[in-house]
């Protein structure tokens, strides 16, 4: 059985002028248990709204989606949030990193809301993202590269079955950008977790053996170009 | 553990807005607790603030003044009681003592009262306590121009054992009447905390004869203090002066006339307490209204919160135990303010009256003032924390541009 299994999802939102607009329609797709996958596509083509789907963020207008068997979509919002909580660790391009905490306290944070915040693996996850010298300081004194790191660490830190990746290495030069790839990448591996990334970099999808576009699995209708 | 987490970083980063907020609930708090510590204090200490007496013989007048006069020490006389009535009273078999004031002259602004030194020998200012002279010092004598000060008189004329001043004609002090005769201080009373340290005490034939008083009312004194028997007995003087009489006023019980002068301004203690109130709904709005406008800045950070897992119940708990912290850091704050208004207000009315309250009196208002403006705080967080709740995780998410 697959760790993600999708049918018929549905995702539309509503325009200024009170036209539906459908972002997201995905027939079927299916991600194995451990399986890293990169997902392709230009702007606007509903990648960052097909993670939040996956991640429970945003409910579907319909469809169904199975993480680890449990239809999510069917869930309530404090469910969703449960299971997000512990299932899925989430990296965002801009890394989201709450500025007021520390390096540690970001990760506690993200563990707290799953199976309880666990100070020992929160310091030994960032000694493996090479930051057990800067547990304590605060984002904004660490480098972008630094950043992201913090955030590999939180996104694995409740052990997920499933991690998201949108644009991870979209605000990261090309050195950092490939040691994030790999942190990111070799964690997920040693932790058996499932990587679903989401690039338009050519050099990171190239990375993948298994790589697909959206525009393939999301059959929404695009918008005109402006 | 995680919300207590997200409070103390969220009052770190707002920290200036923290620290104003909380000094405003600090300021709020502190009026609050003082009104109402103040004003019951105040109402307990004067109503129960009798002297020791149970009630004052005078002339035809207002039981108040009369009372406000002879045992508090302010206000003027209503006017004189003949000797022969003193005589009167102090034979009755329901009275234990009688002890004869004469009022009318001051020094430096402090009342001189004339009366016998059965007033320091013979009565009790309190049950069990008699007035005592500091060492080195004794009681005057009558018949002699001697004084003895009260503690906080003798602290603010500055006078001392052997000292000698002229005393001033009336109860206001008006340095182009002073009297002629020269008195000398032969003792200061131990603080008693009530009126009668504030007073400046001679034998009562000094202030009868004082130069420029009329000779015709030399024998005349302004009030008689009386103290019964039995409290029963209290009601018979009162029909006997008051309702038979038509020449002198009986004010019995002493405590129900100052109760009396409380109740008729009981309505200046309800608009002090109003305005308290509304300073305390003000402050507690300045908490909604930091926390509000802080909840764009916020949008981001309550995002990441939420693509965490935590649910919208949980953001919403942090948003109002964060008004409720902010009323917490205020109200410890608060006892400052409150110590040191009680302590000035305190100050002023022992100045004035001589009674003192004490600010490190326990009351209960120290106990659920701090509880309510933490619950109003708290109330007034709800409104950013709705906002909080609603918030929309995936605009929060998105770069900002």
């Amino acid at each position: 059985m697959p760790l993600l299994e999708i049918t018929d999802l549905r995702k539309a939102f509503t325009a200024p002028d009170g036209t539906a607009h459908e972002v997201v329609r995905v027939p079927r797709f299916e991600l194995e248990a451990r399986a890293q996958v990169a997902l392709s596509g230009p702007s606007g083509t509903g990648k960052t709204t097909f993670l939040h789907l996956i991640a429970g963020i945003l409910a579907p207008d319909s469809g169904k989606l199975v993480l680890d068997g449990v239809e999510m979509s069917a869930l309530a919002e404090p469910a969703r949030d449960r299971l997000r909580a512990t299932s899925i660790g989430y990296i965002f391009q801009t890394f989201n990193l709450l500025q007021g905490f520390t390096a540690l306290e970001n990760v506690l944070l993200g563990m707290s809301f799953g199976p309880g915040a666990d100070r020992s693996r929160a310091e030994a996850l960032l000694r493996r993202v090479g930051l057990g010298d800067r547990l304590d300081h605060f984002p904004r004194q660490l480098s972008t590269g630094q950043q992201q790191r913090i955030a590999v660490a939180r996104a694995l830190a409740n052990r997920p079955k499933l991690v998201l990746a949108d644009e991870p290495t979209g605000n990261l030069d090309a050195a950092n950008a490939r040691e994030a790839l790999a942190l990111i990448r070799g964690a997920c591996a040693e932790d058996g977790a499932a990587l679903l990334l989401v690039s338009h970099d050519p050099g990171v999808l190239a990375s993948f053996d298994r790589h697909a576009s959206l525009a393939e699995i999301n059959h929404a209708s695009r918008p005109p170009s402006a | 553990m995680t919300l207590w987490l997200l409070v103390r970083r969220s009052l770190r980063q707002h920290l200036l807005s923290t620290i104003v907020t909380a000094l405003a609930i600090a300021l709020a708090g502190g009026l609050l607790m003082s009104v109402w510590a103040v004003k019951r204090q105040a109402h307990d200490t004067f109503t129960g603030q009798t002297g020791g007496w149970d009630a004052v013989l005078g002339a035809r007048g207002s039981k108040l003044q009369l009372v406000l006069n002879a045992v508090f020490h302010l206000e003027v006389s209503p006017g004189n009681v003949p000797w022969a009535d003193h005589l009167d009273i102090a034979s009755n078999r329901a009275v234990a003592l009688a002890v004869p004031l004469a009022v009318g002259d001051n020094y430096r602004g402090y009342r001189l009262v004339g009366t016998t030194t059965n007033y320091f020998t013979q009565s009790e200012y309190a049950p069990g306590k008699k007035f005592a002279v500091v060492a080195g010092g004794r009681c005057f004598e009558d018949g002699y121009r001697e004084a003895l000060l009260g503690s906080f008189a003798a602290q603010r004329l500055g006078l001392k054992v052997g000292d000698e001043f002229h005393p001033y004609h009336g109860l206001n002090f008006d340095p182009n009447a002073q009297h002629q005769e020269t008195y000398v201080v032969v003792g200061i009373l131990e603080p008693s905390n009530t009126p009668a340290d504030r007073v400046v005490w001679i034998p009562l034939a000094g202030l009868q004869n004082m130069s420029g008083h009329d000779p015709t009312t030399a024998a005349d004194v302004s009030a008689v203090l009386v103290k019964l028997r039995s409290p029963i007995a209290g009601k018979t003087l009162e029909l006997l002066y008051n309702r038979q009489g038509n020449r002198l006023t009986f004010a019995w019980p002493i405590a129900e006339q100052v109760a009396y002068l409380f109740d008729r301004f009981g309505w200046f203690d309800q608009v002090l307490t109003l305005v308290a109130w509304l300073v305390a709904l003000v402050a507690t709005g300045s908490v909604l209204a930091s926390i509000y406008n802080s909840m764009s800045a916020r949008r981001r950070d309550l995002a990441i919160l939420r693509a965490l897992g935590a649910r919208r119940s949980t953001v919403f708990g942090a948003i109002v135990l964060e008004a409720a912290a902010i009323a917490v850091l205020g109200m410890a704050v608060s006892y400052v303010f409150y110590f040191s208004v009680v302590a000035v207000v305190a100050a002023v009315i022992r100045a004035q009256t001589g009674v003192v309250l004490d600010p490190l009196a326990w009351d209960a208002v120290l106990l659920w003032a701090p509880a309510a403006m933490v619950a109003l705080s708290a109330a007034a967080g709800i409104v950013p924390a709705i906002k909080a709740y609603g918030t929309n995780v995936a605009e929060g998410l998105s770069p900002e541009s």
